[in-house]
């Protein structure tokens, strides 16, 4: 699990590659949480690195979306693989939270 | 503790317990089993209260005095670790629910099976076993993966052993838990002439998951019994498991009512893979994907259900992504193509080698590669 974060205003898109299962879903939603600035408004996770997410994965990226839409904070994810994008759509996630086809559409949605 | 195992069975009705004690008569001969009797929840309490050593009650709802409902919810003051199974009437949803809440640990409907409620009871007594262990256990645990051999042995005592015996239907399940991780479990039921059947998977894993398991299961059965389209069943769980979670926990699963006559099976899914149908030529093709999320997220989730009528010789494979995604030493997963190939032109000859072939072939690809997630498949065969 590898990341990266690029703040422009309020605006922070982090990108996250690798893998997420249970062995290492609150390292990452840690890891997420700790890159979050109070002034932070738009918060896009790129995944188009991510090769594989499984059921706890999803859920601290549920608990995220939940945390950060409490905060009135919009939050989407983008750029997707096919395979991360079937776990999104057959769990049914992608009605849950934002998904957008790349950084630029997240940007405007 | 004893090794023979006192149950209190608390009804209002006289014949109950000659009838209990004429059809336990081997139990009780063996020692395995001791009953007590109560008419109602007052007689009942004062009988607890009196012996300590009573270890699970059987009760009636409607009864005079204090009905089961109300007992219910002073069994803990007594002894928290105390285990009841409610005897409801049959689809009384709204009882069900209630004694659920109220912590029952599962329900037999009447008129009484005492077949099922054989099987109820000594899975009762084994949970009890596995926790009152685990309790002991527990001061000393300090490490994680205690607790977590914990969970799953919660979660293996759970599943049920014995699958339906109906002509037309064939049914073998079987779940192979990974060392970290507990969250799968398939389960398996008779409603009336049908068969109800589920694989599920809960999201993380551990104490909290394994707990999140059972009320999925007790929240799953007492629906299925409820209400009978497998699109309402999801609905009706989804409400109930989506009302209190703070922990976003959540199930992915499918939901399956099979008709051995007809050889109709109806299905919804939340949020889990759809099941695979190899026809009795060999051809396999997915299921279509019906509409819904993962359950215990979100509130009013719409659930669709599709149909499909078995021919004789056809096997509908139902599974978790632990079969899929199962890796190999070069990080391969097995995938829906492998899943395929175990049988495109080769028709599996019963359900137990269906199922039996599914855990070979994962096998044989994962080699040496540990383990991280649990393997689940249910196969279902009309003969």
């Amino acid at each position: 699990m590898e990341f990266s974060h690029d703040r422009s205003g309020d605006t922070l898109v982090v990108n996250a590659s690798g893998r997420v299962d249970g062995s290492n879903a609150s390292d990452f939603l840690e890891s997420l949480q700790g890159m979050f600035d109070p002034g932070d408004q738009r918060i896009i996770l790129d995944l188009g690195g991510l090769e594989y997410i499984s059921s706890a994965g999803l859920r601290v990226l549920l608990m995220a979306a939940q945390n950060l839409d409490k905060q009135n904070k919009s939050f989407g994810i983008c750029s997707l693989t096919e395979a991360v994008g079937d776990v999104f759509r057959i769990s049914g996630f992608d009605q849950i939270i934002n998904v957008f086809p790349s950084v630029e559409d997240a940007k405007q949605g | 503790m004893t090794d023979t195992y006192k149950i209190l069975v608390v009804d209002d009705e006289p014949d109950l317990e000659p009838l209990v004690l004429q059809r336990m008569r081997r139990q009780i001969r063996s020692k395995e089993y001791e009953f007590v009797f109560a008419c109602d929840g007052v007689d009942a309490l004062e009988k607890l209260n009196a012996d300590p050593t009573i270890d699970m009650v059987l009760s009636d709802i409607n009864m005079p005095k204090m009905d089961g409902l109300t007992l219910l919810q002073q069994l803990p003051d007594v002894d928290p670790n105390l285990r009841a199974v409610i005897v409801s009437a049959y689809g009384d949803m709204d009882n069900i629910r209630t004694a659920m809440n109220r912590g029952a640990f599962d329900f037999v409907t009447k008129p009484i099976d005492f077949d099922d409620l054989k099987i109820t009871i000594a899975r009762t007594l084994d949970h009890l076993a596995e926790w009152r262990e685990a309790l002991a256990s527990r001061d000393q645990l300090v490490a994680l993966q205690n607790e977590l051999s914990i969970a799953s042995q919660l979660q293996q005592s759970i599943l049920p052993a014995i699958p339906p015996e109906t002509d037309g239907c064939e049914v073998s399940a079987n779940m192979e838990p990974a060392r970290n991780v507990g969250g799968d479990f398939y389960d398996y039921f008779k409603l009336d002439n049908e068969v109800g059947l589920v694989v599920a998977d809960v999201s993380d894993k551990g104490i909290p998951a394994s707990m999140f398991m059972m009320s999925s299961r007790t929240a799953l059965k007492g629906a299925a019994i409820g209400v009978r389209e497998p699109q309402m069943v999801l609905t009706e769980v989804n409400n109930q498991l989506q009302q209190d979670n703070p922990t976003f926990m959540f199930v992915t699963l499918i939901y399956a009512l099979y008709n051995p006559e007809t050889g109709l099976l109806t299905y919804s899914i939340a949020g889990h893979d759809p099941p695979m149908l190899v026809s009795a030529d060999g051809t396999v093709t997915e299921l279509t994907l019906t509409k819904g999320i993962a359950v215990g997220i979100a509130a009013d989730v719409v659930y669709t259900q599709e149909s499909v009528t078995l021919e004789p010789g056809d096997t509908v494979v139902l599974y978790t992504d632990g079969v899929t995604e199962a890796m190999n030493a070069d990080n391969q997963q097995f995938g829906l193509g492998r899943l395929t190939e175990v049988f495109e032109g080769n028709s599996p000859e019963s359900a137990t080698a269906a199922n039996e072939a599914v855990f070979e072939r994962v096998r044989i690809f994962a080699g040496d590669a540990p383990q991280s997630d649990d393997i689940t498949c249910l196969t279902l065969r009309r003969p």
